[in-house]
């Protein structure tokens, strides 16, 4: 029967794709493909450094884009790989599984016809009883070795047991590798249905956010979620605390808040880093935590006002920078707004100042000796330009136009201790409230991709260390009708390459229920004949 | 307790060295041993030369092992592999004093994590030395590889004992470094072999280039290749356990359990690799040389994971070193 050509290309191609070749070469490219995903700068990981890398090499940054260089893992190329990797592993494992069922039913193979050419042999060897007694108990014996053993009785009045061992090596391999389709599903779940929103939450009584993304800093939604319906729940973090080694190592972090699940009903609640707190559809994670110095600002008008302003952590010893704004500052009393007598401090804080704090930076992340350095500025924030600015510092095109303008030097404060303007306006360091970054997220995928993992390491180590092997025994009628012994030769075949094999199949022999009455010399093509 | 440590790594990597050179006048001076004895060895597997399965004795005559065969043959070989022993016992010794120094154990940091896992390489290393005592000539290549990596972790990534960090404290952090490690030294002994194998090969082929001439001494290829394979076949579920159990603490840390931070994808690499290493083994198109450089890939993947990502990228979530 011949086939009409297109199905035999397809035939071909497909034979070709579930080929062990061609699973290694996918597997190869797969590693390579995933090198440019460390070295360049990744999207995922950190926006912030494909952005410098733009500016670094801004003639080669657009087409590496275009290229996908800097979101590898999304990128079509990899996607193709991966997705040929896995066309192929299903095609591969799909005949492989209804195989090794069917060979799980099949009895075991019948004996070869000459055993002596076997890698593993035994001649001369006896057993109580007629052929078929004597076969009947090393089937039992073998049985009992968990051995999968049969019986065949043959028309000459020979009996042969086949026996077969390490099943499991294959029903590993079959598990490891559906084991990785259902990781692959696991993250496509994660990647359609769940999200995520990162933020800054300072603790105290400003310390409060509920889960809408307008709330959040920062957010990314699977393509499946639109961000409405997210699970209602509010969060007040109360108190945060750090404690430190001498040398300035973070020990143990808590923060201590409260949660309600749009009923207004707080229970307590605390979390900390590898400890989150884990509510009714999404999860909070702890990621970093810093200072945000309280600053009173008096104005012109003799009107305060109180901004709590988070710095960004810049070492690892708690030196912080950051800025405070008074946007509102000068408004006078009949309402009347001077855009340019807007305010702001550049600051930079150390929670144990050093000796020379101008020099160096903070000695230690905890606040032995707090000490804050401001630098006001005055003019137009830039605040109504609607172009997207930094929290953590200043408009620095509206300095460079001189809208907004340095005033003064900077000051050192305690806490308590306040700095006066050359407007006579006056700014209080009133101390310092501590700030986390938290992440909430929610991945349905993560537990389908547990139950991939845990079947893959499942399945990799009988996979790895399972050996299959087979044995066969003859025993065929003694000679002399005297005796009432069989007698009985023995074979056998390691089909997975393992040199052991020879050892086991002489204590399997010397084990079971045979008496060998000649040992004939050793036959020197065994040692070295198994692979 | 600290400071016993520190100076006791010097004398373990003084050791190391005593033992690599003591290896390598074994090399020159030593008996030669015959082909013949080596193939036969590695082929009976560590039973005695000669034993078959054919054999059958009424008596199940085991063939008694002989704990002490790596010690015969040349007292130059005894002297070295007896130092690779004492090396090894003062390793042992500076990781504990390190482990009660800092009141944990030691896997806080790269230097200790280092210091644990050439631990775990030279007991993988004195296993097979017992097991299989004509590969006594790999000692060469192992206390050479261990002292290199010992000095160079001493210079380059010493950190004094101390708490561990918060992020750190956790037993998923355990469970994942120490599972690293110990895959970790297993790779590691089978890279030395997989190297072992490329020489050795080549001397059998009748390479008279540098380094070619060295195989004479090691053991026959196929030998090698199937103990390579036998270190990768033990090392490859532990890794894949230890990218699995990093994928845990992740999850409880940073909130994903996998984030494609360059560590993470080193390990990948790496895994992915050494997952084409054993399909490689297992078809029979690919020729065995090639097989053995994949091995050899993938070490180069779990180095650049354990030194390199913390070099380069000191972006990684993973910097704590
Ligand atoms: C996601 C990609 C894959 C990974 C990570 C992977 C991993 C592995 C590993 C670690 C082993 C060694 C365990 C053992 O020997 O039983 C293995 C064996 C095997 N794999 Fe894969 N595999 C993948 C895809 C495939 C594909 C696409 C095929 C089919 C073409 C395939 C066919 C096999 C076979 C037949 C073996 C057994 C080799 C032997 O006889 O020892 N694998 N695989």
């Amino acid at each position: 029967m011949t086939v009409p050509r297109p199905v035999a290309w397809l035939r071909n191609t497909w034979r070709q794709l579930t080929s062990m070749r061609t699973a290694l070469v996918l597997l190869f490219l797969l590693a390579l493909a995933s090198v440019p995903g460390s070295a360049l700068p990744q999207r995922s990981v950190s926006v912030e450094s494909v952005a410098r890398f733009y500016e670094r090499y801004p003639d080669l940054a657009p087409t590496l884009d275009r290229l996908g260089a800097f979101n590898v893992f999304g990128s079509p190329w990899f996607s193709a790989i991966y997705l040929l990797l896995f066309t192929s592993l299903v095609g591969c494992i799909v005949p492989r599984i209804r195989d090794h069922v069917q060979a799980l039913r099949r009895a075991p193979v019948p004996a070869p016809r000459r055993l002596s050419r076997l890698p593993a042999h035994a001649a001369g060897l006896t057993a109580a009883g007629s052929p078929a007694e004597a076969a009947d108990r090393l089937h039992r014996a073998l049985r009992a070795r968990r051995w999968r053993s049969i019986v065949r009785r043959h028309e000459d009045g020979t009996v042969t047991v086949s026996a077969e061992k390490g099943y499991l090596k294959e029903t590993g391999n079959l598990l490891m590798h559906a084991a990785m389709v259902v990781i692959l599903v696991g993250v496509a779940l994660g990647a359609a249905y769940g999200w995520h929103g990162n933020r800054l939450v300072v603790a105290g009584e400003d310390g409060q956010f509920c889960n809408t993304l307008s709330q959040y800093d920062e957010f990314g939604l699977g393509n499946r979620v639109d961000g409405t319906g997210l699970p209602p729940f509010c969060l007040q973090l109360d108190e945060f605390h750090a404690e430190y080694s001498e040398r300035g190592e973070p020990l143990a972090f808590l923060a201590q808040a409260r949660v309600h699940h749009g009923d207004g009903q707080w229970r307590p609640v605390e979390f900390t880093v590898n400890s989150p707190l884990r509510l009714d559809g999404a999860n909070v994670y702890l990621l970093g935590s810093g200072y945000a110095p309280v600053l009173r600002y008096t104005d012109r008008y003799g009107q305060t006002q109180t901004v709590v302003a988070p710095f960004l952590p810049v070492d690892s010893l708690g030196t912080s920078e950051g800025v405070a704004v008074f946007p509102d500052a000068n408004v006078s009393p009949d309402g009347e707004r001077d855009p340019s007598l807007q305010v702001a401090f550049e600051g930079r804080y150390q929670p144990t100042a050093s000796a020379a704090p101008m020099l160096f930076g903070s000695q230690h992340p905890a606040e032995q000796d707090p000490l804050l350095m401001l630098l006001a500025y005055r003019g137009n924030l830039g605040m109504d330009s609607g172009e997207p600015r930094s929290v953590w510092s200043l408009d620095a095109n509206q300095i460079a136009r001189g809208e907004l303008v340095q005033v003064g030097e900077p000051e050192f404060l305690a806490p308590g201790e306040t700095m006066t303007l050359d407007d006579g306006t006056t700014v209080e360091f009133l101390g310092t409230q501590r700030w986390i970054t938290v992440s909430v997220r929610y991945d349905p995928g993560q537990p389908v991709a547990a139950v991939g993992a845990f079947l893959l390491v499942a399945g990799v180590v009988p996979a790895l260390l399972g050996r299959r092997r087979r044995v066969w025994f003859r025993v065929t009628p003694a000679e002399s009708s005297t005796t009432d012994r069989s007698i009985v030769e023995a074979g056998g075949l390691p089909r997975s390459g393992h040199p052991g094999f020879a050892e086991e199949f002489r204590q399997l022999v010397a084990d079971l229920p045979l008496t060998i009455v000649d040992a004939p010399a050793p036959d020197p093509a065994v040692a070295g004949r198994s692979t | 307790m600290a400071a016993l440590s520190d100076a006791l790594l010097t004398v373990t990597v003084l050791l190391y060295l005593a033992a690599m050179i003591a290896h390598a006048a074994e090399y020159s001076f030593g008996r030669r041993p015959t082909r013949q004895a080596a193939l036969a060895g590695v082929a009976a597997g560590g039973g005695a030369v000669g034993e078959t399965a054919t054999s059958a004795s009424p008596e199940p005559a085991r063939p008694a092992r002989d704990w002490w065969a790596w010690a015969r043959g040349g007292p130059l070989g005894a002297i070295a592999a007896s130092l690779v022993f004492l090396a090894a016992t003062v390793h042992l010794v500076t990781m504990v004093t390190r482990g009660i120094a800092a009141e944990r154990i030691p896997l806080g940091n790269m230097y200790e994590y280092a210091l644990t896992g050439t631990f775990i390489a030279v007991a993988a290393w004195l296993v097979v030395l017992v097991s299989r005592p004509t590969l006594r000539h790999l000692g060469l290549y192992v206390a050479m590889v261990i002292a290199i990596v010992l000095g160079l972790v001493r210079l380059v990534a010493y950190t004094p004992v101390g708490p561990l960090s918060a992020p750190l404290d956790s037993y998923w952090f355990f469970i994942h470094v120490g599972s690293a490690v110990v895959a970790f030294g297993a790779f590691l002994t089978g890279f030395v072999t997989a190297a072992m194998y490329l020489v050795r090969a080549g001397h059998e082929e009748g390479k008279s280039r540098f380094p070619y001439p060295l195989g004479a001494r090691v053991p026959a290829a196929e030998g090698l290749e199937r103990l390579t394979f036998k270190l990768h076949a033990f090392a490859f579920p532990i890794w894949t356990f230890a990218i699995i159990s990093g994928a845990i603490w992740a999850e409880a840390s940073w909130g994903r359990y996998w984030g494609w931070d360059p560590k993470e994808v080193w390990a990948f690499i790496a895994w992915v690799i050494y997952a084409a290493y054993l399909h490689a083994r297992a078809t029979p198109s690919v020729r065995r040389r090639i097989v053995i450089w994949l091995a050899i890939a993938g070490f180069a993947a779990m180095l650049m994971n354990l030194i390199g990502v913390n070099l380069f990228f000191s972006n990684s979530l993973h910097s704590y070193a």
